[in-house]
């Protein structure tokens, strides 16, 4: 008798489907053959099988996500696979992404308000190893805190006009800062005084300032920047001149980014995004598509830029000095690492209400167009793992694009107005952004829904930054007060 | 004072005299003496008048003057740094406060619901049959006069073909006859030459409209998928509607501003 009931339970049982399949990489390869997985497999067992087939050095295993058929892999094989027509003579193929070894813990609260600016904060900026912050203000000063105290550390005056934009140098020794009459001054971290004499040359504000990338130049000489007036200037900051302005645009430039291969991409109000080379300042393409201004820019190497040498991973470890040419060499390493998802992307965001994604270095064409907001585009953040776009746009909303395709994926709501800056965590996972409704709202990309709401500003927030060792979220606006948020 | 241009029929004829030029800046030289004299002795309403005449003169000039004197000077930087900081991508945008924001917001629906809608040129001359028309005269002995030849630039779309001329009654030239206009987009500040797709409302008369004339203030739609728009959904935008801001046929080109 119980040999029968045991055997009427094993036919009860189901019948469980078999697949088979193959994990394949983000860039096309193969990982080993073939293997026949049951289709009730949980992500934890794929996750093993494919860390097994990786067979990396160091001991910690790596989270993967899988997609298969573009579909997201979140509990078993079989809920992906409900609504996909499966082949049995065709080999599944899994994509697997190797999602950041590290998680970053979402920041909850305000440590502490910083004031000290007497008009609005404009533009707050981490120095790329996350140990320094420094902010420019509507009061023409430039501030420097200490992180450890979250106290004020340096006032630099100088500046005769607002300060719109400050940009840390990538070896985070020197920061450059410009101001609303066209100068640009450089500030050294470590004391606070100026560099140099200001850089003059541009006839109206400077609307972005970029450096060097390391890899290509650990001495980070080179700085450009871009003005309403329509040029785009190349300085010597060592000598203090002008080497290159590259003039081409007919109206205002309001972006600009230094690509890892040396071409400058400038986007302009004359809505045409123009690629140039910046050894020799020559024009290499045009990119035309927009209707209205082009408002902002991001490359999918951008993180890995604006960081250099530090790697977001060891910041909680001691970290060695290294020599320039040690640091130069990392920087490479990680630039290539992550050229390995895809070729360096450009993401353009517009006020006609859409963004383009194009492939600047090869196309003139787009790769694609992403439709879909109401209000114009004021800010494009690729993540540092440059697999996912988020577009931060005047109608209230956010939405979040596929960093190699262009697809839409979803759409986060929650402010109440425009949403004017956004910053992702070093891993990827979670994002902040800043709004005229004075809040700060976290994101969580795995669950795409809201992690965290962080009132607190008093009114407009203007400028948001994450620190790239993700410890602090540092955020400005026009209530004068600078907030350091932690976990 | 001349009566009549009996000087001007002589400078044609013959041209002018040696001296003239010499005359006319001593003349002009003298002039000043000739208004001082007339400021003291004209008095009443003649005086009045004088006198206010000169005083506008004057005013005008102490304003040159005053210009050519702030070129030669160089104005001293205050040092004082304006209010209401923002960042740079705020800075080519304005920014209307909250509650402007909404009174503007109340106004639009009230003009709404009233049927006025918010055009560039809102208030336009209305056109008269006897402006836009002209008799034409017709018959063996140019009796009939039941024909109009319309004077004013139309649009006729593709594929017109005329009525039998025995009973046309408007009879539109082809030189008048226009397909592209150059539309200005009010923010981008850019003109581009655009095909016109059709006369959309003459605010003069609905006649105009069927018949596709073209005058100050008309709403034409034009094709502007060379610029590009694209709606959320993706799609592309083709047509939009623009208000003519000229008198084309006095011109010789249609001039729109784009309604966005």
């Amino acid at each position: 008798m119980i040999s029968k009931r045991k055997l009427s339970e094993s036919d009860e049982k189901e019948e469980v489907g078999h697949v088979l399949a193959q994990f394949k990489s983000e860039s096309g390869e193969l990982l080993e053959s073939p293997i026949d997985l049951p289709l009730n497999i949980t992500t934890a067992n794929l996750q093993l099988i494919c860390n097994a087939f990786v067979k990396k050095s160091d001991d910690e295993a790596t989270p993967y996500t899988f997609f298969v058929q573009d579909v997201e892999v979140t509990s078993n094989l079989a809920a992906a696979l409900k609504n996909a027509v499966l082949d049995s003579e065709k080999v599944l193929e899994i994509i697997y992404q190797p999602q950041a070894v590290f998680q970053v813990r979402a920041v909850t609260r305000c440590t502490s308000s910083l004031p000290g600016h007497s008009e609005a904060v404009i533009s707050v900026s981490f120095s790329p190893d996350g140990k320094q912050l420094a902010s420019g203000s509507g009061d023409t000063t430039v501030r420097f805190w200490d992180l450890n105290t979250e106290s004020p550390l340096f006032t630099c005056k100088g500046h005769r006009h607002w300060v719109l934009c400050t940009a840390w140098a990538p070896n985070g020794q020197t920061l450059a800062s410009a101001c609303k009459s066209g100068e640009i001054w450089l500030w050294d971290a470590a004391t606070g005084t100026q560099k140099g004499k200001p850089l003059v040359g541009h006839k109206q504000w400077v609307t972005w300032l970029v450096w060097e990338p390391f890899h290509l130049n650990p001495q980070c000489r080179k700085l450009a920047s871009s003005s309403k007036d329509g040029d785009v200037r190349i300085w010597d900051v060592v000598l203090g001149t002008c080497l290159i302005n590259l003039a081409g645009h007919q109206q205002g430039v309001s972006c600009i980014r230094w690509g890892g291969t040396g071409l400058i991409y400038s986007a302009s109000q004359d809505r045409t995004v123009k690629v140039w080379r910046s050894e020799d300042g020559i024009l290499c393409r045009t990119l035309q598509g927009h209707a209205h201004w082009v408002n902002t820019l991001a490359l999918s190497t951008d993180y890995v830029l604006r960081t250099g040498a530090f790697e977001p991973a060891e910041f909680g470890r001691t970290q060695k000095t290294l020599t320039p040419e040690e640091a130069q060499k990392k920087a490479l390493d990680r630039y290539n690492l992550v050229q390995q998802v895809g070729p360096e992307r450009l993401v353009s965001g517009s006020d006609d209400f859409t963004l383009f994604l194009w492939n600047p270095e090869t196309d003139k064409k787009h790769l694609a167009r992403m439709t879909g907001h109401q209000q114009l585009v004021n800010d494009v953040k690729f993540s540092p793992d440059s697999r996912l776009i988020a577009s931060a746009s005047f109608d209230k909303s956010i939405k979040i694009w596929d960093g190699r395709t262009g697809n839409f994926i979803t759409t986060l709501r929650g402010h109440v107005q425009a949403v004017y800056q956004i910053s992702w965590s070093a891993d990827s996972r979670l994002l902040v952004s800043g709004s005229a409704d004075s809040t700060l709202k976290v994101w969580n990309l795995k669950t795409k829904k809201l992690h965290l709401d962080l009132p607190g500003h008093g009114d407009e927030v203007f400028a948001v930054d994450w620190s790239p060792d993700s410890q602090r979220v540092v955020s400005g606006g026009r209530d004068k007060v600078l907030k350091i948020w932690r976990y | 004072m001349p009566q009549n241009e009996h000087i001007e029929l002589f400078q044609k004829r013959y041209g002018f005299r040696m001296d003239y030029q010499e005359r006319q800046r001593k003349k002009k030289a003298r002039e000043h003496k000739l208004q001082s004299k007339m400021a003291q002795k004209l008095i009443g309403i003649k005086g009045k008048i004088f006198a206010k005449k000169r005083y506008s003169e004057k005013v005008q000039l102490k304003r040159t003057i005053k210009a050519h004197e702030e070129k030669k000077t160089r104005k001293k930087e205050d040092g004082k740094v304006p209010e209401g900081a923002m960042p740079a991508y705020l800075l080519d945008r304005e920014n209307t406060s909250q509650a402007k924001l909404l009174s503007s917001m109340v106004k639009q629906k009230r003009k709404e619901k009233a049927g006025k809608w918010d055009v560039p040129l809102p208030k336009v001359r209305a056109q008269s049959e006897a402006e836009v028309f002209r008799v034409l005269k017709t018959g063996k002995s140019r009796r009939k006069g039941w024909k109009r030849l319309v004077t004013k630039v139309c649009f006729v779309g593709e594929g017109f073909t005329r009525k039998p001329p025995k009973y046309e009654r408007f009879v539109r030239p082809m030189a008048l006859r226009f397909k592209k206009a150059h539309v200005t987009h009010p923010e981008l500040k850019a003109t581009f030459c655009l095909p016109i797709v059709g006369v959309k409302k003459n605010p003069s008369s609905p006649m105009y409209t069927s018949l596709g004339v073209i005058t100050k203030g008309t709403i034409i739609e034009v094709n502007v998928s060379e610029l590009g728009l694209v709606t959320q959904g993706g799609k592309v935008v083709w047509g939009k509607y623009a208000q003519v801001t000229n008198n084309p046929e006095n011109d010789g080109c249609i001039n729109a501003i784009l309604l966005v």
